[in-house]
């Protein structure tokens, strides 16, 4: 925005009294172009550091197209190079299965307030089956120890450490509740999460796009963001994994638990329940009138967390008498 | 100067081959006159430019690390960049508060500086979705959240909401422009047809932009503190009061740096319009408080954190009280009587405004939305130097855009370009 009164119009349009001097290498033009290439170099500098990182990326992962639109002979494809990206980046030989919800069954847990004794072994069992970071110690369970007296999670506390249980306390496990009516499956923008046939909300780690609007949405903090690439070392790898679930995944998305559902579907338990040394966990198929977790559902005074949001959850708390 | 619409009544019509040309022309023009300038034109460009480059490199480290050179956590799980977003849509949406007197009420002072405005929306829109993709942990994905060829979970989501509006709004703002512009660049009077209809749109969609936004948050009913009706009036009249003072302070400084005369009309229509906003600003976020204090609840103790501190935490402390104080300041300064001709009180009130309002959206609406967590777990936020590379890099991107846009249209508006076709050279 010059006045330069010598020649230019004042607009800076640098149009010399409307007559333009077209000369190619005058200095101005020069100088213009020496600016230019340097900036587009400096340019190419600043943004190296993604050029490792693309390394990481290939052609067929970027052009991978959501999960329940791949055929089977894609979705085996997929799966072969996941393996062979586990064997090239942490060095395990891992099995990847695409576990499908069963027809007929809806998972359900409970969990028994009065004998959790809140030594957090479902959260490490967790941590371990689900191969999270290690750095992090990352787990999908989160325990509150509660006054007693109070169901105000305000009064929680997950960052105790003194020997368990305390008297004048009791302990609140809290994971993802695999609600009906999923708000993080509703503000999702890509449908990179949604909810399976089985009650299980799942996420396509290829797809999520990292935004975090579920992260925000759900009102029991159950989902985890990799913030980095997980860390495992080799021999601590779970080498049991499924597409939706355990499997190591890729930095910058989300996830969640899945009731480990690599399990659950074969007709096993989840490895927090068989983890836990008091027996507090039951799990089970909710439309079978027989299962144990019915049998719970009807017989004690069940509660969910949070009831008045409408979440509807499949994770449900009781007391014995 | 002679406006350009005075020349003749009716367009001439002209064939594609014309177009053509002249079209090609038009754009040679735009690039001289958006690459020429005075060494201080130039200064700035470079200053920009260097603080571009250390955004881009810091958010290409970003994406090569992951998030995690980030403060953000699973607990603030947004942090920075979306309180920029948050505040940045409301710079775009600001720019209306120059195109409503302009085309409804017809103020000649303000029909000549509109176009200011609409420039300001464009810049700022793109700054916004450089805030989304920077706040994306696989920004490679960015396809998936295009229609058509990705998935698009519309209508549920609010965030492909707020993509299709962001996206309308700068096409019709880069319509509107970019037409009257090549229509002054021809000399000719543009054809109401053209644009009227557009601007009127336009009106509309900067209201909903804001307001989609505001549904963001306020539509998690587990985030208390965001859970609000008022949540979307307060994001209107905040953005309608710092809008109008970034261009106060813009008019100014084209006055002085160009000759494209700002009649003294525009601004004091800005104040007027500030001095409601501001005020109306202040009423809503007394109610909010009053809600909040007397009642208690969970809503109550994010507000009471960020006011007062919470388990001996209290980094948002500064910030929120510094906004507060500002935006009081500010309104006061407002009531100046004949604050258009005291230009000094005004800048100070423009500047504390903005930054004020750029705190409240920002570490007083995003960050304390996330503390406590949703199970109540107490951890804090304090942007890494990162994040702040990354948003001053986005910031100077804006200002780069914005400066090319009026170094452009400025010269064509005031018919300066000395390449004027036609019957008004
Ligand atoms: S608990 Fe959270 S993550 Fe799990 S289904 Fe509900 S909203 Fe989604
Ligand atoms: S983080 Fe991933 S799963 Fe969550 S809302 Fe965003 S895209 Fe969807």
């Amino acid at each position: 925005m010059s006045d330069n009164k010598k020649e230019s119009c004042g607009s800076g349009c640098g149009c010399h009294n409307g007559a333009p001097d077209e000369s190619l290498f005058n200095r101005r033009n020069v100088l213009k172009a020496a600016g230019a290439t340097l900036g587009v170099a400096a340019f190419a500098k600043a943004m190296a550091p993604i050029t490792e990182w693309k390394e990481t990326t290939s052609v067929d992962e970027f052009l991978q197209t959501h999960y329940r639109e791949l055929s089977n002979d894609q979705l085996d494809e997929v799966i072969a190079r996941l393996e062979e990206e586990t064997k090239k980046d942490y060095g395990a030989d891992v099995t990847i299965t695409d576990h499908r919800p069963q027809m007929g069954v809806k998972f359900g847990y409970a969990l028994n307030l009065s004998i959790c004794i809140g030594c957090r072994r479902c959260a490490e069992a967790c941590h371990h089956e689900n191969n999270h970071d290690r750095a992090t110690s990352n787990s999908y369970i989160r325990v509150l120890e509660m006054t007693k007296g109070s169901m105000d999670m305000e009064k929680g506390n997950v960052h105790y450490d003194h020997p368990v249980p305390h008297p004048d306390k009791f302990y609140m496990p809290v994971q993802c509740q695999q609600c009906d009516n999923p708000p993080c499956v509703d503000v999702c923008p890509v449908e990179a999460t949604w909810k399976e046939e089985d009650g299980i909300v799942v996420v396509d780690y290829n797809w999520c796009i990292g935004c975090r609007y579920c992260e925000a949405a759900c009102p029991y903090h159950a989902r985890r963001f990799n913030w980095k690439k997980p860390v495992v070392p080799k021999n601590e790898i779970n080498p049991n994994q499924s597409y939706l679930s355990n499997r190591i995944r890729p930095q910058g998305v989300m996830e969640k638990c899945t009731f480990c559902l690599h399990r659950t579907r074969e007709g096993r338990m989840p490895a927090c329940l068989e983890a836990c040394p008091t027996g507090a966990r039951v799990f089970g198929n909710l439309l079978d009138p027989h299962s144990e977790i019915r049998k719970v559902i009807d017989t004690k005074r069940v509660f969910v967390l949070k009831e008045e949001l409408g979440t509807r959850p499949s994770f449900f708390y009781f007391f014995d008498e | 100067m002679t406006p350009p619409d005075a020349t003749t009544a009716d367009a001439p019509h002209h064939d594609a081959r014309f177009h053509a040309t002249s079209y090609l022309k038009f754009l040679r023009l735009a690039f001289r006159l958006a690459t020429e300038g005075s060494w201080l034109f130039y200064a700035w460009m470079f200053v920009l430019t260097c603080i571009a480059l250390v955004g881009t490199h810091a958010w290409a480290v970003q994406v090569r690390d992951g998030m995690a050179v980030t403060a953000m956590t699973d607990h603030v799980s947004w942090g920075l960049y979306i309180a920029n977003f948050t505040f940045i849509v409301g710079l775009a949406a600001g720019g209306v508060m120059m195109v409503i007197p302009a085309y409804i009420y017809h103020d000649r002072d303000m029909h000549d500086t509109v176009i200011i405005g609409e420039l300001l929306a464009i810049a700022s829109i793109v700054m916004c979705l450089l805030f989304v993709v920077v706040d994306l942990g696989r920004p490679d994905r960015f396809w998936h959240i295009l229609p058509f060829v990705g998935k698009f979970n519309w209508p549920i989501s609010m965030l492909t909401w707020d993509v299709i509006v962001l996206n309308g709004y700068l096409l019709l703002n880069l319509h509107i422009c970019g037409y009257l512009l090549y229509k002054r660049f021809l000399g000719e009077k543009p054809d109401k047809r053209w644009y009227v209809p557009f601007v009127f749109l336009s009106i509309a969609w900067a209201i909903s932009i804001h307001t989609v936004t505001a549904f963001l948050y306020c539509g998690l009913g587990g985030r208390p503190f965001w859970n609000t009706a008022l949540l979307a009036p307060r994001f209107l009249t905040s953005a309608f009061v710092a809008g109008p003072a970034f261009i106060v302070v813009v008019l100014q400084i084209i006055r002085r740096m160009t000759k494209m005369k700002i009649g003294e009309g525009s601004i004091r229509t800005l104040v007027g319009i500030m001095r409601i906003t501001i005020l109306i600003n202040l009423v809503m976020l007394i109610s909010e408080l009053f809600t909040e204090f007397y009642t208690g609840g969970s809503h109550a103790t994010a507000a009471h954190y960020l006011y007062f501190g919470e388990h001996g935490l209290n980094a948002l402390q500064p910030w929120i009280w510094t906004s507060t104080i500002a935006i009081v300041v500010a309104a006061v300064l407002l009531m100046r009587p004949k604050i258009h001709l005291h230009m000094k009180t005004l800048d100070v009130a423009c500047v504390l405004v903005f930054v004020g309002i750029w705190i409240e959206k920002g570490m007083g609406l995003i960050i304390p939305g996330f503390i406590p967590s949703t199970l109540h777990e107490w951890v804090e936020y304090i942007p890494s130097a990162i994040e702040w590379k990354v948003s001053a890099g986005i910031w100077a991107a804006g200002l780069i855009v914005y400066t090319l846009l009026l170094k452009v249209a400025i010269p064509i508006f005031t018919g300066q370009t000395g390449a004027l076709q036609g019957k008004n050279k």
